[in-house]
């Protein structure tokens, strides 16, 4: 693998600006005449607009302009859309209500945008938009879904009659499971809540609208995990530019998680109002707006039926789930809980039946979309908690019932879209509960006993699907755009080179391991590597990071690029060392006459290119090769996830004691990156499963957790040092063999960490955020 | 306004602030030291952590008129000559960082910590220390480890220097 090739745990080249501070984040922009927006926001969760006075905030001191929606539907900017069509079961197309960058005529969550405020400071902004006069004529709200579903519910939008977006269902037909579940030895029937999170980068969102009159240009710096989407969308949608006139830039972006993938209303506003007043505008979210406006994750209510033959065979899966969408639908809201989630409800287990229908609901809270895993957590958390209780209520050990179903052979057709290529289920598990020390639990559980402390142990084993996506597959299934990716591998004169991908790095260290990959083929140092991302002007087109994908997508671009540099260089060096091409062979930087001390070095050969004077016959100068990469399947994660807590019954308190993860991700290029990424997953999925929860008050829709003084975050102190090992099936459909790992720690912790609270306290019936108060009133309900 | 002087990373400067101006705004807005972040509004993320006369302070919930005559470091100061910090070079040697972000906040807390715990640093204390300092990536596992890394290696070099 070589020192900085693929494999090896290559310490990040993009750390020392970060850590001096030189890291170059949209708010660090500062450009000549520069402006600040803040936004004028409902603090109704639904109301009518009967009039927007801003006479008095215009007059205040550094304001430039107070712009509303009328100006901006005059000005023909266009709705924010969702780009995923899905069809309800009767055929219909999913009912999508109006989403205006800022609303002119109903307000429909707390935080919906109704004006902006341009000044000189943020702080004369911010008390110019304390001076709009906002007259609202309040309506009855609603958060909660389920109750949304009702009738006599207030309505949120016209074109979806009783809230309901669509009403999906997928898999084996319903008749058919009711039938197998009919027949069961045994069923375990249960309620599954999937709380609703916020993802908090800790980079809030940020935009910096730059209009250049001159060229009739624009160019938008905005924290944005596929700034290629952004332009796309704002182009062909909300009519902000054509695209050879709007420059979209992401620069160093802090964190997304899901939340930037978005095109939101603040970004097209910034452009704008750019436009009309002939000033760069920059905004950045404040915390509390992004609580109140990012998009949150989540929120799922559902019931599952699991049915089991008399050999404590799965049979059947029945599930059917409602989605809370907030107030509009955000741009990838429909994909979320309908293919990113009930096609995954197999799990590892041969289940010949699932039966799954899904709707989707609006509600008076802030829009929901992709949170890190995206369905797959949802998936996740409800098989594990069910196979959990299933085992508890037939005497088994969850261990023996969860291998008994395993799915052995591949490929694996499931019944809910899904063909599984590779994976060793038994692999992680085995691995998982040896480092556990899983046959040594009862001990431990005894010597707590002593300390009057409630030990208890909970795994989970989990599927995700990466890489996405096929383009041609998604296509079908609604979405809007292809998911292949692109890359161009530039070879300089002097023989460094850059690579431009469409995928984008915000955390995820792209800029170390694409450079190892190159490293790895040429033999080059990756300091003479450099990565270029994130910049519509210099990478033509790409569809960014997000679904664990830069590696099995983003990077399978490069290596079909580097094949294409690869085999012309070979020829250029045949060509000068008068040798056959395939006899050519590539090592430690120099191109070789395998077999031979003839060598040329690299840097010669890439002059040569360019140089030009002593080429093949008919070859075109330069080095320099582009490609697209469309995949030809998802890509399957899998692995098994141990955690083991202690629970002091006095106050209720978990203490994570041991959490263990073994994942197969495939082939891993770096393995210092990839146990970061798993980390912070398990941080984010232990989060879920005992802090964090978004609360709107049922009866105002005010949002009770809008800032981190009521949002519990996981601190240092909330978690442990993680375990964590890998095993490896390559994935057989893309050149790496590579997975994907972004996502799966926030998909294996939370049914983990229940699934131990539950067996600590002896009683299953828990719901997250697993706070000390429900732990506690959990533990003296069974007394 | 009022004007304030105080001296950032060994340089005076002086500038007009808003009274309202908080010490965070006046090192990215006026200085241009863009390093120091705001990740939330309520004191809590320490993504805005910056030392005031060699302790770490929040530099959004102080006035830029309280540091007036003050010492502050950034984390644009903390390297010396090109060479990173011990817990900089700590933070990247066992990937304590992702996004960068929260990082320079991490770091300047993390050098507080390394000097006022010396060699007594275990992970529980790090753990307890970090509580007003937000990571959303990293889980903070590599960030303690970076962190005890780094107490180590000072710790060894004062003892050599003993």
């Amino acid at each position: 693998m070589g020192a900085e090739g693929i494999g090896a745990r290559v310490a990040r080249k993009e750390d020392k600006r970060f850590l001096t501070g030189k890291g170059r984040y949209t708010d660090d922009m500062v450009v000549p005449g520069m402006k600040y927006a803040v936004f004028v926001r409902s603090p109704h969760a639904h109301a009518k607009i009967r009039s927007i006075d801003a006479s008095e905030a215009e007059k205040m001191p550094g304001v430039i302009a107070v712009l509303n929606g009328q100006q901006l539907l005059a000005d023909g900017i266009g709705n924010l859309i969702c780009g995923w069509m899905i069809h309800s079961k009767d055929g219909s197309p999913m009912k999508m209500g109006a989403w205006r960058p800022l609303a002119h005529e109903t307000v429909r969550y707390v935080g919906d945008a109704v004006a902006v405020v341009i000044a000189d400071s943020v702080g004369e902004a911010r008390d110019a938009a304390d001076q709009v006069v906002v007259d609202y004529e309040e309506l009855p709200a609603v958060t909660d879904a389920v109750t949304a579903l009702q009738p006599g519910q207030p309505q949120l939008h016209p074109e979806a009659a009783g809230n309901l977006i669509y009403d999906w269902a997928l898999g084996t037909s319903e008749a058919d499971t009711d039938a197998a579940i009919a027949a069961a030895a045994h069923v375990t029937e249960m309620k599954i809540v999937n709380n609703r999170l916020s993802p908090n980068p800790m980079e809030p969102r940020a935009a910096l609208g730059i209009y250049d009159s001159a060229e009739d240009h624009y160019t938008c710096y905005t924290t944005s995990q596929n700034p290629h989407v952004a332009r796309l969308v704002m182009s062909a949608f909300y009519n902000v530019a054509p695209e050879n006139k709007l420059r979209v830039i992401a620069p160093d972006v802090g964190g997304g998680f899901g939340s930037k993938i978005y095109i939101y209303p603040e970004e097209i506003v910034c452009l704008w109002a750019s436009r009309r007043t002939g000033v760069p505008v920059k905004w950045t979210s404040d915390r509390t707006e992004a609580f109140l406006t990012d998009a949150h994750g989540r929120d799922h209510v559902s019931t599952v039926k699991m049915a089991f033959d008399s050999d404590n065979r799965i049979t059947a899966l029945k599930v059917d789930t409602i989605a809370n969408f907030g107030a509009y639908m955000s741009l990838f809201s429909a994909a979320v809980p309908t293919y990113l989630y009930a096609t995954l409800l197999s799990g590892q287990y041969a289940i010949p039946a699932i039966h799954a229908n899904v709707r989707a609901v609006y509600t008076n809270t802030a829009p929901v979309d992709a949170y890190r895993g995206a369905g797959r957590p949802e998936a996740t958390y409800l098989l594990e908690r069910t196979i959990e209780t299933a085992a508890r209520e037939l005497g088994v050990s969850p261990a023996e019932l969860r291998r008994k179903n395993f799915i052995r052979s591949f490929p694996y057709q499931t019944p809910v879209i899904m063909n599984y290529d590779a994976g060793d289920y038994e692999a992680s598990l085995e691995a998982a509960m040896k480092q556990a020390d899983w046959a040594g639990f009862a001990t431990r559980k005894a010597e707590a006993e002593k300390r009057g402390k409630k030990r208890g142990i909970g795994m989970s084993c989990y599927i995700e699907a990466c890489g996405i996506a096929p383009s041609a597959a998604v296509g079908s299934l609604g979405a809007g755009v292809g998911l292949w990716e692109s890359a161009e591998v530039r070879v300089n004169a002097v023989g460094t080179i850059e690579v431009l991908t469409g995928s984008h790095s915000h955390g995820q260290g792209h800029e170390t391991t694409f450079a190892q990959l190159v490293a790895d083929r040429f033999g080059v140092p990756i300091d003479n590597v450099s990565i270029v991302h994130g910049d519509t002007d210099k990478v033509q087109m790409g569809m960014g990071t997000y679904g664990s994908r830069s590696g099995a997508v983003g990077m399978s671009a490069i290596v079909k690029a580097l094949d294409k540099v690869e085999a012309k260089a070979k020829k250029i060096a045949a060509h000068l060392m008068e040798a056959d091409e395939s006899d050519v062979v590539i090592e430690n930087g120099e191109l070789k006459v395998a077999g031979t001390d003839r060598s040329v070095p690299w840097f010669q050969v890439a002059l040569s290119a360019y140089t030009a004077h002593n080429l093949p016959a008919g070859m075109e100068p330069g080095l320099k090769e582009g490609a697209f990469y469309d995949p030809s399947n998802f890509t399957f994660p899998a692995g098994c996830y141990i955690c083991e807590v202690e629970i002091d019954p006095e106050t209720g308190k978990t203490e994570i004691v041991q959490f263990v993860a073994a994942d197969d991700f495939g082939n891993i290029i770096n393995p210092m990156i990839v146990e970061g990424q798993v980390h912070g997953g398990i941080a984010q999925g232990i989060g879920q499963a005992l802090l964090e929860g978004v609360h709107y008050d049922p009866q105002s829709g005010q949002l009770l957790t809008a800032s981190y003084m009521d949002y519990a975050m996981p601190r240092a102190d909330d978690l442990p040092s993680f375990q964590v090992s890998h095993q490896n099936t390559p994935c057989p459909n893309n050149p790496l063999g590579i997975k994907g790992c972004g996502e799966a720690g926030a998909i294996g912790s939370p049914p983990a960490l229940m699934n131990a609270i539950t067996d600590a306290i002896g009683n299953n019936d828990l719901t997250m955020p697993a706070t000390p108060q429900k732990v506690w009133a959990a533990v003296h309900a069974t007394h | 306004m009022t004007k304030v002087t105080m001296t950032v990373n060994g340089r005076q400067v002086s500038g007009e602030v808003e009274d309202r101006t908080l010490l965070v705004h006046f090192i990215r807005d006026k200085l241009g030291l863009t390093g120091t972040h705001v990740g939330c509004d309520t004191s809590q993320c320490g993504a805005c952590v910056v030392h005031m006369d060699g302790r770490s302070i929040k530099s959004c919930s102080t006035l830029a008129v309280q540091a007036a005559g003050s010492e502050i470091l950034t984390i644009e100061g903390l390297a010396k000559d090109g060479e990173l910090h011990p817990v900089q070079a700590a933070f990247k040697a066992n990937h304590g960082l992702q996004c960068g972000f929260c990082t320079p906040g991490m770091v300047m807390t993390a050098v507080d910590m390394i000097n006022r715990y010396g060699g007594r640093l275990d992970e529980k204390t790090v753990r307890e220390n970090l509580e007003g300092n937000i990571c959303r990536c990293t889980g903070y596992h590599n960030i303690v480890k970076a962190i005890l890394a780094a107490a180590a290696e000072m710790g060894a070099g004062r003892q050599a220097a003993e």
